[in-house]
């Protein structure tokens, strides 16, 4: 396989694949702002989002390992922060500054919007200008955090698409990357194949704890058997008949090689090569927006029925080998393996033809999501607001 | 020879519709992946594409096995070669 490409080393040696200056909100509040930079500062990318006031506790460490992750994600050149008021925004600046990326702060209160909007229009655009003459330097596949989740499931997804990207994780465990899958209640019925291969007792022990916390999440808010949401209608109509089924599709995505290194809180950083599980929603905006957050720069979906989800600053790469699916909604993937449920290509060629569509992407091709503008950022939330 | 349906391996009780427009009474052919070996069944509904045909009888309380292993508790008697899906098979979580 292909292992080398053209990225983009940032001041912590991280590798991306992206060089967006982000405008990023710290509340809901100040969404509006945000994007009124976007609209003044042609080429920067405001990640509006729902929350930010009130959280307390855990949510409120997820909400902030959530900005200053993304922040911190090597796709992102430089960033500016926008909040309501000084301190929780200089605790995003300040989390973010960290990778030596350039990081600036405004807040509202006692300027009001359209003075804030004046000065980090101003800053954006030297920042923009700054980031746009960096140059892409030649990078290894080993160097890549890649991530995945699988989408509006069928059975094509569990015997042809998702075994296509296991073939690829296969792959780049060989070659020293660092993998990342979760989709915590989705494993179930086949959370043992994940126990199987975690790497020591230590991590068996963390799996079986993020595992038990999410079912009795389900358990104690579920009205029916959950037949209504798990699977989804999307799943149903493609022939998936229960959790149990569903989960031992989506689970081919990790391949047979890797063995799991370590467990994940929610929007946690990996600390080094190999297969990770993280803790998270199975609702994929939800799932890729964590998966960016933890630091992934390249994210590999597989789809049956067609789930169009894209992310703002992770590159969401869709293959799918649904002959239905590729007829009516073509535009949405990047990668046709539907030559599997043909007989007519092996799986060891399909992963390999995903690895290709990999590099050229990381070398800068816009995946189908991109090109469609989908840039859903959706923060994970715990419980209500205090 | 065109494949209509896919098996993971010989021990799965069902196998999965890959092309569109099956009708009942239609004899079908399936690629058994695993073992790499072709079979046919002829189908007593018309199934989707992406829906599953059982392979083998099954009687109320069954389990069916897909991936070699357990995907759920038949509810309904099923008939070799009918459509398995919701209407017949239940998880047996949540």
């Amino acid at each position: 396989m292909q292992t080398k490409f053209f990225g983009y080393r940032r001041e912590n040696g991280r590798v991306g694949i992206r060089n967006h200056v982000v405008i990023l909100p710290l509340d809901d509040l100040s969404n509006a702002a945000c994007e009124a930079v976007a609209n003044n500062i042609k080429g920067v990318l405001a990640l509006p989002h729902a929350y930010g006031r009130l959280q307390f506790g855990k949510d409120l460490d997820l909400h902030f390992r959530t900005l200053i992750g993304a922040g911190c994600n090597p796709n992102v050149a430089a960033v500016v922060v926008i909040g309501i008021e000084p301190q929780w925004t200089n605790k995003i600046v300040e989390g973010i500054a960290t990778t030596g990326k350039p990081v600036f702060g405004f807040s509202i209160e006692q300027n009001g919007d359209l003075n804030t909007i004046a000065a980090a229009s101003r800053k954006a655009k030297e920042l923009l200008q700054w980031a746009t003459e960096l140059q892409r330097t030649e990078c290894d596949v080993k160097e890549l955090v890649v991530s995945t989740k699988c989408g509006e499931s069928d059975t094509t997804s569990g015997i042809a698409t998702n075994p296509t990207v296991g073939n690829a994780y296969d792959k780049l465990y060989d070659q020293g990357s660092t993998l990342i899958f979760g989709e915590t209640t989705e494993l179930t019925g086949g959370e043992h194949l994940v126990l199987e291969r975690c790497i020591n007792d230590e991590v068996r022990a963390d799996f079986q704890k993020y595992f038990d916390r999410y079912a009795k999440v389900i358990d104690d808010h579920k009205t029916s058997d959950l037949s209504d949401s798990q699977p989804t209608k999307g799943n149903i109509e493609g022939g998936l008949t229960t959790i149990e089924e569903k989960a031992l599709g989506n689970i081919q995505k990790i391949g047979r090689k890797a063995p799991v290194v370590g467990c994940l809180d929610l929007a946690e950083a990996p600390t080094g090569p190999g297969l990770w599980f993280m803790d998270s929603s199975s609702a994929a905006a939800e799932m890729v927006t964590l998966c960016a957050a933890a630091g992934a720069v390249v994210h590999l979906f597989p789809t049956g029925q067609g789930n169009i989800i894209g992310n703002p600053i992770l590159p969401v790469i869709k293959l799918c080998s649904n002959p239905r699916t590729l007829r009516t909604m073509e535009e949405h993937f990047d990668v046709n393996v539907s030559g599997l449920v043909r007989r007519e290509i092996n799986m060891d060629q399909a992963g390999d033809m995903l690895l290709e569509m990999m590099i050229r992407t990381c070398n800068g091709r816009l995946t189908a999501a991109e090109a469609l503008g989908h840039r859903e950022f959706i923060m994970t939330r715990l419980y209500e607001s205090a | 020879m065109a494949i209509d349906f896919l098996v993971h391996e010989a021990a799965d009780g069902v196998g999965v519709v890959v092309v569109e427009g099956l009708k009942a009474g239609q004899e079908i052919t399936g690629w058994v992946m695993k073992e790499d070996k072709t079979v046919t069944i002829k189908i007593l509904n018309d199934i989707p594409i992406g829906h599953k045909v059982a392979l083998q009888d099954f009687a109320t309380g069954d389990t069916v096995i897909k991936y070699s292993t357990d995907i759920g508790k038949v509810v309904a008697p099923i008939k070799k070669g009918e459509h398995l899906h919701v209407h017949n098979v239940k998880t047996k979580r949540w």
